[in-house]
């Protein structure tokens, strides 16, 4: 599949938003490539919250939902990159939360659909809740020729993916070629990208040192609820929006302030639909469907 | 209340403020309450050049207590006095916040450092 039929069938479908491509996987010739596939990325979606950042809280994630089942052609697989629920101190209403989002997603009709855990699902019981409804906190598999990595910097309260996961991550990577295509995904940056507003991973880099061997790393995570892309050397890390609120721009103040007043005309919300070749192209799919 | 005291072993920050082992000269002291989701005070004013003894406490869970432009982070241990001494090198306004996610409104937990002439 060439990345213009993406683009194409996704303007025919109505939803195509701005399409990003980087110079991912530069270590790999497209020759050598498994088969091209794509896959959609919903992060943030924050089941839960009531607030004035999105009057429409309690349909955003379904509306989104419509917006991916009418994609034209259907991606491998969905991936939810954390705060899949909105905080609550009451484990009861936290698990009411999760069974009712599981709810809500069961109606994607693509039926591979993998879960990462953000610090409003996991950090105040420490993964406990997430893993009954949703399994591990860390996984890997693999795709089409691609190592998929799902790391968790959340259920730790303090942001810390910590020795053990990090042991695992080194442990699966030495099993890896340096010239393999690695996709990491999480849900806090793994860099330093404001630290006054706490928007890193205390031990990220001992993650992102792990990896910079590797020649094709890319990863994919949420929490600044925007889109953003950054290089730590070669590795590329793409942030999604949210599918509750916006949040404003990185370092926009000294300290983080609230969320944006909500502007729909802006699209601050929306999936990203990602198409794995020769190279990482991805499309924004904001929210458009009634 | 039986409280401890707990000493922050601390290393020296970006902006010169020398954060270290709290030791027999201590300077002055400024208590810092944490609480979900607030600081008591969340605005600190010292002077510049002049050691000062931020002592932190907690009253109802763990707290974290980070100031980036310092290198400096502790957890704040509820019955515990955590002291962090620093000695701020530069005027200016500097952020700290919590980093130990403790519930809803954990975003907004913060407050400022002033450094004045």
């Amino acid at each position: 599949m060439q990345h213009t039929d993406r683009r194409d069938f996704l303007k025919l479908a109505g939803v195509a938003g701005v399409t990003f491509t980087a110079g991912l996987f530069p270590g790999r010739h497209a020759a050598a490539q498994a088969g091209d596939f794509h896959f959609v990325q919903f992060s943030d979606t924050h089941w839960g919250y009531k607030g004035a950042a999105n009057p429409d809280a309690e349909h955003t994630l379904e509306k989104a939902i419509v917006t991916v089942n009418g994609l034209a052609q259907k991606p491998d697989f969905i991936v939810f990159t954390g705060d899949l629920t909105h905080t609550t101190e009451d484990g009861k209403v936290r698990r009411e939360r999760m069974a009712r989002f599981k709810e809500i997603v069961s109606a994607l009709t693509v039926k591979d659909v993998r879960f990462l855990a953000g610090e409003h699902d996991a950090a105040l019981d420490k993964g406990e809740a997430f893993k009954e409804f949703f399994g591990a906190t860390h996984w890997t598999f693999d795709h089409k020729g691609v190592h998929f990595i799902a790391l968790d910097n959340v259920s730790d309260p303090g942001a810390k993916l910590g020795d053990e996961q990090l042991a695992w991550l080194a442990a699966d990577l030495k099993q890896r070629k340096t010239d393999d295509r690695i996709v990491v995904l999480t849900h806090r940056p793994l860099f330093d990208l404001v630290p006054n507003w706490d928007w890193t991973t205390a031990d990220g880099a001992k993650a992102i040192e792990l990896l910079m061997p590797y020649q094709n790393v890319v990863v994919f995570y949420g929490h600044i609820h925007q889109e953003n892309h950054h290089m730590t050397g070669h590795i590329a890390h793409h942030a999604a929006k949210s599918l509750i609120f916006p949040q404003a721009a990185p370092g926009d103040a000294p300290k983080r302030p609230p969320p944006p007043p909500f502007d729909a005309s802006l699209k601050p919300l929306g999936t990203r639909d990602v198409t794995v070749s020769a190279k990482i192209t991805f499309t924004e799919l904001p929210v458009t469907k009634a | 209340m039986k409280r401890r005291v707990f000493t922050a072993l601390l290393i020296g920050s970006a902006v010169g403020g020398a954060a270290r082992l709290l030791a027999a000269e201590t300077p002055n002291e400024i208590k810092v309450a944490a609480s979900k989701f607030e600081y008591t005070p969340d605005t600190v004013k010292v002077k510049v050049g002049q050691p000062v003894t931020l002592v932190l406490t907690s009253f109802d869970r763990i707290h974290g207590f980070k100031m980036p432009d310092f290198g400096i982070r502790t957890d704040i241990i509820p019955d515990q006095e955590t002291r962090v001494t620093i000695t701020p090198q530069k005027v200016g306004t500097f952020v700290f916040f919590c980093d130990v996610f403790c519930g809803d409104g954990h975003e907004e937990m913060s407050g400022t450092l002033v450094v004045e002439a």
